[in-house]
């Protein structure tokens, strides 16, 4: 059922850095991307990433889940990982993206920030390139690259989000988790000339409380954000997890609910999430 | 085994009998009592001796742990640095002891003037830095001159009978909201302000215009109202 890659068998260690053609980044050159992004910590985005991986990797996708929150990573906290080598090292020469790329629970591979990144939390070029560069190493081995992002809407932030295809907003019904969601969405659509965005709601207190709140969002967006003439901005409701006790016990115990609760019903979401993105 | 009896601490132990620090109650060279030794060793490298505030390098990481809050939260936090105003004078025509009497008296009016939850920090010979967790962009000019004020106020004695009145310049600076900056870009904005109070004559404060949030009221009208319908 595994379809990680074993990060052996694929090309030759290759420090970072060594030159070597960089391959075709258009759509068909590899990895579809996708980033997790919210605005607002502590909405579940990397609960949802992590989920979401383990849902892709259960259609056979081979899926890589990128640490992008290079300040304060929590990958490995919520799949119980005590990773010896992480981004942190590939940037630093000290480990090959293949050494660094490790298989997590639920059949996907990981890339983590590891601590030591605070030092490359402000967006320099050499981060930029640093990052772009293994992005472009990895895509042609995975069907997915997930970027799970930082909270807020630094640079580091946008930038992560820039280096993927398509975007997911994960937002709670909160007051503040909307308003941060829908202030990340206006910035993708102005800065990035996003013309559509995937939205989940998490937490969700009943069925249909999604699509309530993505009408809600894109009326204000259609209103305040606008379009130039001929042209929309869709959002579009990829999700609705409701707020329920396994979710709450799988992530107190670290653990993913599409491996040990597969039959919940936030399981089921994200399942439904997984088979929306392969279309 | 670490043998603690082995340990050169006879510096450690004077430094600290020399700040006033307690030593720690646990029998001598046990783990509590050298985790006690250590502990008061910390604090006092992280204190300014001659004002008790924190000093420069505990300083910037209480700045970069609130970079990092700020950035998680979205809530406003404020930095302020100040100045007092024409030092150099006080130490030249009164003599360094008075300086440092000045200072002491700066260092402990700000400290009444500021919340708990606030650091103040002195961060060079007369230059002091506030950070303030949770200030929202309204309160920040009241607090600036509330802290101008009280430094103004104050009537210092310098010697039997003499007495010395101060004046800071102050300039700020919000964290921007979202935004994983630097604490090192934070104190330049607020540098750069502080240096415009100055320029502007001293005995001042000067706030960067605070940019508006990305959400305006009338967005964040139109965005709860069906869940504010739905309470209802």
């Amino acid at each position: 059922m595994s379809t990680t890659p074993d990060p052996a068998a694929s090309s030759p260690a290759s420090p970072l850095g060594a030159a070597r053609p960089a391959p075709k980044t258009g759509s068909r050159a590899g990895a579809r991307t996708l980033a997790v992004t919210s605005g607002k910590g502590g909405v579940g985005k990397t609960f949802v990433t992590a989920n979401l991986a383990a849902a892709l990797a259960l259609r056979g996708q081979r899926v890589l889940v990128l640490d992008a929150d290079l300040g304060l990573a929590n990958l490995d906290v919520v799949l119980n990982l005590h990773p010896k080598l992480t981004l942190h090292d590939v940037f630093t020469e000290k480990a090959t993206l293949d050494q660094a790329i490790l298989p997590a629970p639920g059949g996907f591979s990981v890339l983590l920030a590891g601590s030591g990144m605070v030092e490359y939390s402000r967006l320099t070029p050499e981060v930029r390139d640093k990052l772009l560069h293994i992005v472009e190493m990895v895509r042609p081995r995975f069907d997915w690259i997930l970027f799970d992002t930082g909270a807020g809407i630094s640079d580091v932030v946008l930038f992560s989000i820039s280096m993927a295809a398509d975007v997911l907003v994960v937002a709670t019904p909160e007051p503040t988790s909307l308003t941060d969601a829908y202030a990340t969405i206006k910035v993708l659509a102005t800065q990035q000339d996003r013309r559509e965005v995937g939205l989940l709601v998490n937490q969700a207190n009943r069925v249909g409380e999604g699509k309530l709140i993505c009408g809600q969002l894109q009326q204000v967006l259609q209103r305040f954000v606008g379009a130039r003439p001929g042209q929309s901005f869709k959002l579009e409701l990829l999700g609705e997890v409701k707020s329920d006790q396994t979710v709450r016990q799988a992530v107190l115990k670290r653990q993913l609910v599409l491996e040990h609760y597969p039959g919940s019903d936030a399981a089921q979401a994200i399942k439904a999430l997984a088979n929306k993105l392969l279309g | 085994m670490l043998d603690a009896r082995r340990l050169r601490l006879d510096l450690a132990l004077q430094l600290l009998q020399q700040a006033g620090a307690l030593l720690p109650e646990a029998e001598p060279y046990s783990e509590a009592w050298l985790q006690g030794i250590m502990d008061a060793l910390c604090d006092l490298s992280s204190k300014d001796a001659l004002t008790g505030l924190v000093n420069r390098r505990s300083f910037e990481m209480a700045l970069a742990r609130e970079v990092d809050r700020v950035a998680r939260s979205g809530e406003p936090a404020l930095l302020l640095v100040l100045d007092i105003d024409h030092f150099k004078a006080v130490n030249d025509t009164y003599g360094h002891a008075a300086g440092d009497l000045v200072i002491q008296a700066v260092a402990g009016a700000l400290n009444q003037v500021v919340r708990p939850m606030d650091t103040v920090a002195r961060v060079g010979g007369e230059e002091f830095a506030i950070v303030l967790p949770k200030c929202a962009a309204g309160f920040g000019a009241t607090v600036a001159e509330r802290l101008r004020e009280r430094v103004a106020e104050l009537r210092i004695e310098i010697a039997s009978g003499q007495t010395l009145a101060v004046t800071v310049s102050l300039g700020g600076a919000f964290a921007p909201q979202w935004v994983r900056s630097s604490s090192l870009l934070w104190m330049e904005r607020a540098d750069r302000q502080l240096y415009r109070a100055k320029a502007e004559g001293r005995n001042r404060a000067c706030l960067e215009n605070q940019v508006d949030s990305l959400v305006s009221a009338e967005e964040k009208g139109m965005l709860f109202a069906v869940t504010q319908q739905e309470s209802e």
